[in-house]
């Protein structure tokens, strides 16, 4: 195990503002190598949900799988991860978890992913 | 340079992520190939972000079906059977098939056509006025895309304006002139597209997080929809009585702005009631000017004349300033010793917009009339507002009285170029590389002479004073009747007629058989290139030069590689330009080059050098508040470029061409109202042209990457809708009407009302490379969509708002290769 994917990295989701744009998706395939109809390190799922009082909601929800490596190589060098430097709606964190947890959106669902 | 790799920056314009632009880039290259690309982080537009189809490009550029050498047509027309020739020889052949056409027919016997455009627009300009056509073509039954819009704000306004990002300022966001808008309308456009019309989509979730409240208007649940505070869900095809309905609550409620309706309306303007025409001077005064109005001055109770040259008024009493009514009844002796009783155009304008009352709206757009009064009312009271409007508002074929309308909003409501509204916008610098809208360019006609024969011009208004292409529908018939001239060629660059920019794809099939000669430009095989008689390979914005001046900033597109023996296409149409024309101006295309970006001060070098750039404070193409300061106009004065220098909620130029000058709302050719024949058999309102993020139009599904994340055509189905048809979620279904059907695959989802289903656009399979034609029959929305339905502008196309009915498919019916989809979504 790499330092980077010790728990205490995370990444910190700021998922009611993710359009659905995919862009963290192939920014993760390119940065790595992954073949096309190969999982990736991150894949959207666009969820949408009536509400109690009737309204329709759509959420984009990024979700980070056993693929993802923090992109160590990028972040030792000193770069952002692959998918949080290109993130369209700028809605990706990585961090040390202490320094993430200040950074959590107040009065805005969101979502602190660590690997556990 | 690290590991032997070079990183370069240049800008992002078409072929590779297909769309219009601007995104500032790293290209990192390791001996000569392309092994990553990534946003650049300095770049004011983009700040580093980049897009799916952007972070796509090693997966396009070394594409095994990229098209990497000149080919000739050896079988029939369609058959697919071509052969490699060198650039010299496709040169030639096209240079003396071309001339032989010019020779015996005239020049404008050959079209020169693109699709959605993009960077293609100044070099196939500068390729037809070259060989003498003015015919230049944008595919789109109605032109519909972009430049009606462009035109209506040109009538209306004088010039164009977006909503307003900041992306004139140095530092953005955090520059102190700039402010957020409370409220921004999202009118007609989804986000995960990103970018339309030369903005970053974006940039309104970067505002959004700042504070921005949204009004989204939209049938469909988009995205805006869910995050907006108001969401209209609109019937298709309504927009303009939408608008009306606001411009109804914002006049009664007197939210408009006071300021701006005195000094840069025509509303005090009189207009007669025995015609219901402009009274002008010439009707009151002997030797009086056709081109200067008249008001009732209330200083001297009598008429004062609007002189449109001085842009004042002649005041009768020499100390006395000009007072105009804006409102009254007014009875005035005119030439010939008549009396004809005259109202204000505001009047009048208010009088129109009083038929739109909210509930009457309600009944037209099914919109709730509690919601719209909100919506109106929220609008008008935020300070600033902006609105972002997209395709849809030019896909209905009265579009100029619906951008009438919403112009109207923007301009009544004091958001007309103030920071955080919409603001008027302009070639960075004023470098304008072709004639668009408003702006003449650098590459031009020899002579207007050589305009009289572009089809359309004639025809319609807006044809013959801003839009310089041929009216694409008027085209077709012409290549049919022969008449006035016959039509003998096509130049087919960067478009794809049979799969996404032409309606009636079969209709298409036969202008592309039924032509003698077709030269094809694109970067890989199509559909409609398969009826070429010679095919060259372009290349993507990685592997060329260019500029880029369409509004900010003015940037370079800066050569990083080649790849095999495609060019640009700016190169390719610059050969043959000087083959076609002995006098052509540039011996070089850098030369061209400096020439576009002369206005900035700069050449082609000293800004590859910067990279980009903003123009300075109080230059014309800079806001804000130019219409105050007087320097939207070539005279210095104060006002708007408009032909009477004035916002005109009156147009005078709809009132010169026979057309309505005030805004209205139509009911579309094809909607259950107005058809309810056709509804009995097709009761489904289809909309078509939801964006995927993935691809842009016809383009990208052979890139692995991006295959896989929209992997079929989808037809948006509601749940109740589904159930009443036994369609099932995920299963292929049949969508047809009169005019023909496709096969989609079904999403059952609540994002669309039960009275509506939204199918996907642009489809063909790449992956189908035995079929002639990649099957794009078989799933090409486009096949229910007759042309030929242009409004009485020549502008516009019902492509939102058609009739259809969904069944599940026969036994047979549905041919699906799930093989060799799977093989084109792995690499």
């Amino acid at each position: 195990m790499s330092e980077l994917e010790t728990p205490q990295y995370g990444m910190l989701i700021d998922y009611e503002y993710c359009t659905g744009c995919q862009t963290c998706v192939v920014a993760c395939k390119q940065e790595h190598k992954h073949s096309a109809g190969k999982l990736g390190g991150v894949e959207v799922q666009e969820l949408i949900h009536k509400l109690p009082n009737g309204k329709l909601y759509i959420t984009n929800m990024p979700f980070f799988t056993e693929m993802c490596v923090f992109c160590v190589k990028r972040v030792k060098e000193g770069l952002e991860p692959a998918c949080v430097k290109h993130c369209m709606a700028n809605i990706l964190t990585f961090g040390e978890i202490d320094d993430l947890k200040k950074e959590i959106p107040e009065k805005r669902k969101s979502i602190l992913w660590i690997k556990g | 340079m690290s590991n032997n790799i070079e990183i370069v920056k240049t800008t992002t314009w078409s072929a590779g992520p297909g769309c219009h632009g601007g995104c500032g880039v790293e290209a990192h290259i390791k001996n000569g190939k392309l092994v990553k690309i990534e946003g650049d982080p300095d770049h004011p537009w983009n700040q580093g972000r980049l897009c799916a189809r952007a972070l796509a490009m090693t997966q396009y550029i070394d594409h095994k079906d990229r098209l990497k050498k000149p080919l000739k047509r050896v079988g029939k027309r369609g058959e697919d059977k071509f052969e490699e020739i060198s650039w010299d020889e496709a040169f030639d052949i096209i240079e003396e098939k071309m001339n032989k056409i010019r020779e015996d027919f005239g020049p404008e016997s050959m079209i020169f056509s693109m699709g959605t455009g993009r960077d293609i627009g100044p070099w196939i300009c500068m390729l037809a006025y070259a060989y003498g056509s003015p015919n230049v073509m944008f595919a789109l039954s109605g032109n519909a895309c972009y430049s009606p819009r462009i035109a209506a704000l040109d009538t209306i306004q004088g010039d164009y304006s977006v909503f307003d990002a900041a992306q004139w300022l140095p530092g953005r966001y955090d520059n102190p002139e700039y402010k957020v808008p409370e409220c921004m309308i999202i009118w007609g456009y989804n986000i995960p597209a990103t970018c339309p019309d030369n903005l970053f989509g974006h940039w309104i979730i970067d505002l959004m997080k700042k504070g921005t409240k949204i009004i989204c208007i939209d049938p469909r649940l988009s995205w805006f929809a869910s995050r907006s505070k108001y969401w209209l869900q609109i019937r298709p095809g309504t927009d303009a009585a939408l608008a009306m309905g606001f411009l109804h609550v914002i006049i009664e409620e007197k939210l408009y702005d006071h300021n701006f309706l005195k000094k840069f309306t025509d509303g005090p303007r009189l207009l007669r009631e025995d015609n219901g025409k402009l009274l002008r001077e010439s009707h009151v005064v002997k030797g009086g000017s056709v081109e200067n109005f008249v008001v009732f001055d209330k200083t001297s109770n009598t008429i004062a004349i609007w002189d449109t040259t001085l842009q004042e008024y002649k005041s009768k009493i020499k100390s006395g300033k000009t007072n105009p009514a804006f409102s009254g009844q007014f009875e005035v002796d005119v030439l010939g010793g008549k009396k004809v009783q005259c109202t204000t155009v505001w009047d009048k304008f208010c009088e129109n917009a009083k038929q739109y009352s909210p509930e009457e709206v309600e009944k037209i757009t099914f919109v709730p009339a509690d919601n719209i009064i909100k919506a109106a009312r929220f609008y008008a009271k935020s300070k600033p507002a902006s609105i972002h409007w997209g395709v849809p508002i030019d896909m209905t074929p009265e579009i100029t009285p619906l951008c009438h309308a919403i112009a109207a909003l923007w301009a009544l409501t004091g958001n007309l170029d103030v920071p955080g509204g919409n603001v008027f916008t302009r070639s960075a610098f004023n470098a304008v590389a072709y004639a668009l809208p408003g702006a003449e360019g650098v590459i031009k006609l020899k002579d207007q002479d050589q305009d009289k024969t572009r089809i359309g011009r004639d025809k319609y208004g807006p044809f013959n004073k801003f839009i310089w292409r041929c009216q694409t529908d008027t085209v077709i018939d012409q290549i049919f009747s022969g008449k006035p001239y016959p039509v003998k060629g096509l130049w087919m660059q960067t478009c794809n007629p049979l799969s996404g920019i032409g309606l009636d794809p079969k209709l298409w099939q036969k202008v592309l058989g039924k032509l003698e000669f077709i030269v094809g430009v694109d970067l890989f095989m199509t559909p409609s290139l398969r009826y070429a008689d010679i095919i060259l390979p372009a290349s993507t914005f990685l592997e060329k030069d260019g500029v880029r001046s369409w509004w900010v900033p003015l940037q370079t597109i800066n050569k990083v590689l080649k790849v095999d023996d495609c060019r640009p296409d700016a190169e390719i149409n610059f050969e043959l330009a000087k083959r076609f024309d002995p006098d052509f101006k540039w011996e070089k295309l850098h030369d061209l080059f400096d020439d576009i970006i002369e206005p900035s001060g700069m050449n082609f070098k000293e800004l590859q050098e910067k990279g980009w750039a903003l123009p300075p404070e109080g230059h014309p193409s800079r806001p804000y508040h130019r219409h105050e300061k007087g320097l939207l106009r070539s005279d210095g004065k104060p006002g708007l470029t408009t032909p009477t220098g004035k916002f005109e909620l009156y147009a005078t130029l709809r009132e010169e061409w026979n057309l309505e000058p005030l805004p209205y709302h139509k009911e579309p050719p094809f909607t259950p109202i107005s058809r309810p024949d056709l509804a009995k058999d097709y009761p489904l309102i289809l909309s078509t042209g939801r964006r995927s993020p993935v691809f842009f139009h016809t383009e990208h599904r052979n890139i692995p990457w991006l295959r896989e994340l929209d992997p079929d055509p989808v037809v948006e189905i509601n749940p109740d809708t589904a159930k009443e048809n036994n369609i099932l979620h995920g299963e292929w279904i049949i969508v047809e009407n009169w005019m023909g059907k496709a096969q989609f695959k079904a999403k059952v989802t609540e994002i669309v009302p039960p009275w509506m289903v939204m199918a996907a656009h642009g489809w063909w399979f790449p992956e189908e490379k035995d079929d002639p034609l990649f099957k794009t029959f078989k799933s090409n929305i486009n096949m229910l969509i007759p042309m030929n339905n242009q409004g009485k502008d020549g502008l516009g196309a019902p492509i939102k708002h058609l009739l259809c009915r969904i069944r599940k498919p026969l036994s047979n019916e549905i041919v699906h290769n799930e093989e060799e989809r799977i093989n084109q979504c792995q690499n």
